[in-house]
């Protein structure tokens, strides 16, 4: 059985970091690691070719400058993009996507505690209306995190017409913030991408919406790419949600992602647990990461 | 996804320089192996699978099977095809059945990986088969997981066993005995038991699900995974196979834009086989995975074997015979049409179906675009003709043109799309009752025929060249009703639609199948 190892490259690193020099070793050890940690073939390359420009630069041959270059490299990298979430509106409208079995659901739950730990009122739609008992499921949640919920009233609503009931009620309760659910949905389903396109629509008929946030599976590989693509153009992402942290893979495609289509990652889930979801740091990713 | 474009895509590229080609330098195999390399990972194949993989191809490609081939390049092709068979199981595994009802199935894997989901599809396909499958609800983690069960095996129509409320209260170790008891007590032949997705990191939970296996000794646990996963497939697995020591494994998500890669790793790794592929959120999508056929698809040869058992689940033996007279005697009428048009339309989603098709991956944003309710059309205008017109559509000339255009609502230029379309199928439709090859407009030989070689020409731009949206639906509507034909005659000889030898419906025997795996390797 694995062990409970910390979400961590340390231990496929270390090796090649215990060494004393730099050498051709190190070299494929450290595109090895990248490579499994899901950064993909291009950034993996893009990475280890600065690497060892900067090695050669500064005409060094200690795995541990090389490993500090690394985590500084990912860091900056990280960090091009501005991950606080912007939630000033009144009510603040957070429309939440992705494909099937992320997490959207339990990360609602968190999200939504997360922001009634600052005392802010909350309000859930219920938009997935298709999954069986996702209402149920978030409802659940909702009453961990002591947040209202609006339900649609029969199995199978069009889900635009909750999110616009619960814009509506927010709207006329005075609720600051207001957190949509959506079902998953694959990114090459072209007729439930454009089930999106309207909701998001028919919510801003009524009020702007904040934030689009796509949640991604920290387990998924290159395929995280196609699924950032095909939400940002059908829903307006305008931050990533990585979960799933906890488990043994890295998320490294995330980087990817926000690197290809300049959409930050703003939150990060890290278990089942409802307070296990933070903000995203990138120093303290880059950290983690590299160790 | 154009940017990202998946396995098959990538390997379709690869092997063009090589087809080209009439001798393999080993530069050339260097340079081929990395682009496969290349390819695997950015599909998410398992980097120690990729290094495998690369190594024994590289190998085989330098040796002597390939030097002395009569086409290197087709050579490289086949290698690969065997090898990808190779990691992907070889033969497919059925489920096994205890000799002793109840035949116990255990479901685990990780969060969201559509366990809940997959349960349902199992148990409708079980009772399909008459079997009485209950389910047992032992996910008491997640909130709702137990509603979600209830609710999934209500559409299924099969009871469900679920005594604790779930949401963090009760045993699940317990549940699933008490299940597999209940089971026995109420002679169900076949007990599915949910569990709670859990972490191949999370020691406890694996143990818990270790516990769930010896209380139940199930005759099989199915891991479920994700088509979309990327490295950590390998971690996963491995805890998994360690923890539940799982007999076969499902692939979920199999209908989006990532597959191959979740495959390839843990069919390598674990060495267990892939058994079931899930492809959709209805119930009915799900299907028992082929190895060959999967191999094939990621070479982008399409998947012409499930694409013929369900054409001959559609259509009636009778009536293609029937069909198959009629083309040889050239008395094929525009009534014929209407009803092969019927019949492709019970066959379920003609998108669904025409990406199984060889060389479809690249029309994916065609199929996209293709509206359904074309067919609808056609019906509405060969129903607007008179039974004359309908047998001898020689009559039809400009005044009844424009009659029949008003009765069903379009215009005349429709309908004579729709004539000069019936011609072209009626055409085809002779070429191949008398055993010959069709060559369907826009699209070249078809792959894997009588062609010789795999020379595979164009295949990219089959749809249509017009500009005109409604032209264009019209000719990939000729497509879709002119390749079926194409496709039977791959694999029977030459007879329409596959259908015309007096073979019982049912599957294709071994040696059509070995009969296409060598066409698919030349």
């Amino acid at each position: 059985m694995a062990e409970r190892t910390p979400w961590s490259l340390s231990g496929a690193l270390r090796g090649m970091f215990a060494k004393k020099l730099i050498d051709a070793e190190t070299w494929e050890d450290l595109e090895d690691a990248l490579i499994q940690a899901d950064f993909g073939p291009s950034i993996t390359e893009a990475i280890v070719a600065d690497l060892r420009a900067k090695v050669a630069k500064y005409n060094t041959t200690d795995p541990t400058d090389l490993q500090r270059m690394l985590r500084e490299g990912l860091e900056e990298r990280l960090s091009k993009l501005d991950s606080t979430l912007n939630l000033s509106a009144r009510p603040a409208v957070v429309l939440v996507v992705g494909v099937n079995g992320v997490g959207k659901t339990t990360t609602i739950g968190k999200f939504a505690k997360f922001l009634r730990t600052y005392n802010r009122s909350v309000l859930i739609g219920a938009a997935d209306t298709f999954r069986a008992a996702a209402v149920e499921q978030l409802a659940t949640w909702a009453e961990r995190a002591g947040a209202d919920i609006v339900r649609p009233q029969a199995h199978g609503q069009d889900p635009a017409s909750v999110a616009f009931q619960t814009v509506e009620r927010a709207m006329k309760d005075g609720t600051e913030i207001v957190i949509i659910d959506t079902a998953g949905r694959l990114q090459t389903k072209g007729g439930l991408m454009d089930e999106l396109t309207k909701i998001r629509k028919v919510i801003e008929k009524q009020t702007p919406i904040a934030e689009v946030l796509l949640v991604l599976d920290a387990t998924t590989g290159q395929n995280g790419l196609a699924q950032a693509e095909a939400f940002i153009q059908h829903a307006g992402v305008t931050g990533l949600v990585l979960t799933k942290l906890d488990g043994s893979a890295k998320g490294g495609f995330v980087l990817a992602v926000q690197e290809k289509t300049g959409i930050p990652i703003k939150l990060v889930g890290q278990g089942e647990g409802i307070n296990d979801l933070t903000g995203f740091t990138p120093h303290v990713f880059a950290q983690k990461l590299v160790g | 996804m154009a940017t990202f474009g998946n396995l098959s895509d990538r390997l379709a590229e690869t092997f063009k320089n090589l087809r080209t080609k009439g001798k393999l330098s080993a530069a050339d195999v260097d340079g081929t192996v990395r682009e496969i390399r290349r390819a695997l990972l950015d599909a998410d194949v398992a980097l120690e699978v990729v290094k495998e993989f690369t190594g024994k191809v590289r190998e085989r490609a330098l040796g002597d099977e390939v030097s002395k081939a009569l086409n290197p390049a087709q050579q490289v092709v086949k290698i690969v095809n065997e090898e990808l068979v190779e990691i992907l199981g070889g033969q497919q595994r059925r489920l096994e059945f205890a000799k002793k009802p109840p035949t116990i199935i255990m479901l685990a894997g990780l969060q969201g990986a559509g366990k809940t989901t997959l349960a349902g599809k199992l148990a409708k396909w079980l009772a399909k088969d008459g079997h009485t499958p209950i389910l047992v609800a032992a996910d008491l983690q997640r909130p709702n997981a137990v509603t979600q069960l209830e609710v999934v095996g209500a559409q299924a129509g099969v009871p469900v066993y679920a005594p604790e409320p779930g949401n963090g209260v009760g045993n699940p170790v317990k549940v699933a005995r008490d299940g597999v008891k209940y089971a026995q007590q109420k002679m169900h032949d076949v007990v599915i038991v949910d569990t709670a997705g859990r972490l191949g990191v999370d020691a406890e939970m694996m143990k818990q699900a270790a516990d769930i296996r010896k209380a139940i000794d199930p005759d099989e646990v199915l891991f479920v995974i994700d088509a979309m996963i990327g490295q950590d497939a390998v971690a996963t697995a491995k805890a998994f196979q360690d923890g539940v020591d799982f007999t076969g494994v499902v692939l979920s998500k199999l209908d989006g834009d990532a597959r191959g890669g979740a495959a390839l790793s843990v069919a390598s790794i674990t060495g267990r086989p892939i058994m079931f592929a899930s492809t959709g959120e209805s119930l009915d999508d799900f299907e028992p995975f082929h190895p060959d056929r999967m191999a094939s698809r990621i070479l982008d040869l399409g998947d012409i074997l499930t694409l013929i058992e369900q054409a001959q689940g559609a259509f009636d033996e009778d009536e293609a015979r029937k069909m198959a007279e009629k083309f040889s005697t050239d008395s094929f009428t525009l009534d014929d049409f209407l009803g092969q048009m019927q019949q492709l339309r019970n066959m379920g989603s003609i998108k669904k179906m025409m990406s199984m098709l060889p060389g479809a991956g690249a029309m994916k944003q065609q199929l996209e675009n293709f509206d359904e309710r074309e067919i609808v059309r056609t019906e509405a205008i060969i129903q607007s003709m008179t039974k004359a017109e309908r047998t001898t559509p020689k009559l039809l000339n400009g005044s009844r043109r424009l009659r029949i255009a008003r009765g069903a609502g379009s215009t005349v230029t429709e309908v004579n799309q729709l004539v000069s379309r019936f011609e072209q199928a009626a055409k085809m439709m002779k070429t191949v009752a008398k055993g010959g090859m069709p060559n369907i407009p826009g699209m070249g030989p078809v792959p894997g025929g009588m062609g010789g070689g795999r020379s595979k020409p164009q295949p990219k731009k089959k749809g249509s060249k017009s500009g005109n949206p409604a032209k264009r639906a019209a000719e990939n509507l000729a497509l879709a009703s002119g390749e079926k034909p194409a496709a039977g005659a791959g694999v029977s000889g030459g007879t329409g639609f596959g259908l015309g030898s007096s073979r019982k419906a049912g599957g294709p025997s071994e040696d059509e199948m070995a009969a296409l795996q060598k066409m698919l390797g030349r």
